[in-house]
This record gives C-alpha cells, structure tokens and sequence, in this order.
C-alpha cells in the first residue's frame, strides 16, 4: 500500500501538472511545471535513486525552468495572461484524456506488474558512474556533440539580424 | 521497499494523459511545450522506476541520457518559438500555419 509521503508528492506532481496547463498566467505556469519536475525528483529519490534525483533538480528545475520563465518574460504582456485554446476541443481533450488514463490503466492492473515488489538493494550510482565511461563511452561522446551542437543551433536561430546591421 | 511497482506506473500514467491534454487543447506553443516536458518525465519516470524493480543500473543510465537529450530540444524548441513570435508577434500556433519566412 502507498504510504503518505508517495501520496503527498503524487498529489504535488499530477495537481501541479494540471496547474501548469490551466493556469491563465504563463508566469505562475512554468512555477507550477517547476513543481511537477520537483515531484518527481522526490519520486526518483523515493526510488533510491539519488544520483538522478539529482540531475533532475539540476538540469530540469535548476535550468530549464529558468530558461522557460526567461522566455515567458520576452513575450508581450498581453500574451503571457491570454488563455489560447480552442473551446470546442477542450471537452474532446477532456475525453481523450480519460480514454488514454482508463485505458492504460486497465491494461496494467490487469497486467503481472500488479504483484511486483521488491526486497533487493538498490543499484549503486557508482555502477552508473562505471557504465557511462566503459559501455557507454560512445553514446557519451555523441550526446556532447549533441548539446553542444543544439545550444549553436539555438543561438543562431534566436540571434537578431535587424540590430547586426544597424551596427554596421 | 514499502512502495510497489504499480503505483508508480499508475502515477507516470497520470502524468502522460495530462499532456496528452495539453498537447490536443492547447494553442499557446509554450503550453505545449509545458505539455511534452510533463510526457518526457512520465517515460523517465518510468525508467527509473522498473530499473529500481529489477534491480539493474540500465534504466538510470538510460534516464540520465533523456534528461539531457530533453535539455537540448528545450532549447532548440524556445529558439523556436522566439523566431516565431518575432515574425508574426504571437505564440499562437494557429497564426504559425503558413510557415513562409
């Protein structure tokens, strides 16, 4: 059975979720993703995972929130407040979200997945330290390239050519 | 280990409905992409969760390096957007139809 704490942070992470979409405020949005990316890194933490937990907080709520809150600010500020959806799909969203969840559902409390716990210890982060520079030394290699070449990619596209050339 | 397996499944499960949601309603191009970050972290949420159960250290590594891959395309993405606002003065995706520049 749950215990509290799973509850508390279940209810932080899905309530905070819906809150970053509902909310009418792009500003309070991107909080309330901030605290579904919290959540779970406390879920990553319950699963004896301290060195994802870690990288979590890091990458997601250390910097990509702030770089989506950054964003937000330079949009204007009758954007940030509008809500833009379309009226007629929000019942059809509404729908298509209970089919995904029921349907899902169903199928894994149907499934073997049911019974599964476990007693063993957990997977030492200095195994996973290990794995990244023996096996996975290649694919370590391609996702700098990768980050490095995206954070390029980023810049060039979001430059502006108007203020280069009023400089010349 | 007082936690089992379903309710975690059960939980990323949630999280992957609700941004289906986001994705089919919304039209705010910076909620939706509130929307694929939430689905990125139910499958990561995921990984961890049956790499915990079986115990192996494959699911970790492999969580790690989709929070990093996320990172790249967050930023490629808000690039996007930026360039997108700039030329029609609107993060509505319904204005970005005609992608001429």
């Amino acid at each position: 059975m749950a215990d509290a704490l799973f509850l508390a942070i279940s209810v932080l992470t899905i309530g905070s979720a819906i809150a970053a979409l509902e909310m009418r405020s792009l500003v309070y949005g991107s909080i309330a993703l901030m605290g579904t990316l919290g959540g779970v890194a406390g879920f990553y933490v319950m699963l004896d995972s301290p060195f994802v937990a870690m990288f979590q907080l890091a990458v997601y709520v250390g910097s990509i929130a702030v770089l989506i809150l950054f964003t937000v600010m330079l949009v204007k500020r009758e954007l940030i407040f509008k809500k833009i959806e379309d009226p007629k799909r929000k019942f059809a969203g509404i729908g298509l979200m209970l089919i995904v969840i029921l349907a899902l559902g169903a199928v894994i409390m149907d499934s073997g997945i049911k019974t599964i716990s476990t007693d063993s210890d957990p997977v030492d982060f200095r195994e996973i330290g290990g794995d990244f520079l023996t096996y996975y030394w290649p694919a370590l290699i391609l996702m700098a390239l990768i980050l490095a070449g995206s954070v390029m990619g980023a810049l060039v596209l979001a430059r502006r050519e108007d203020t280069i050339e009023n400089e010349q | 280990m007082s936690n089992e397996l379903i309710e975690f499944v059960l939980v990323s499960v949630a999280l992957l409905g609700i941004g289906i949601y986001g994705l089919a309603v919304k039209r705010n191009a910076i909620r939706m992409l509130f929307a694929v970050e939430i689905i990125v972290n139910a499958a990561n949420l995921n990984l961890v969760a049956f790499a915990r159960f079986m115990p192996h250290s494959g699911g970790q590594t492999l969580a790690l390096f989709s929070i990093a891959i996320a990172a790249a395309e967050v930023a490629v993405g808000l690039a996007l957007i930026i360039v997108a606002y700039r030329m029609y003065k609107n993060i509505d995706i319904a204005d970005f139809r005609s992608l001429k520049g």
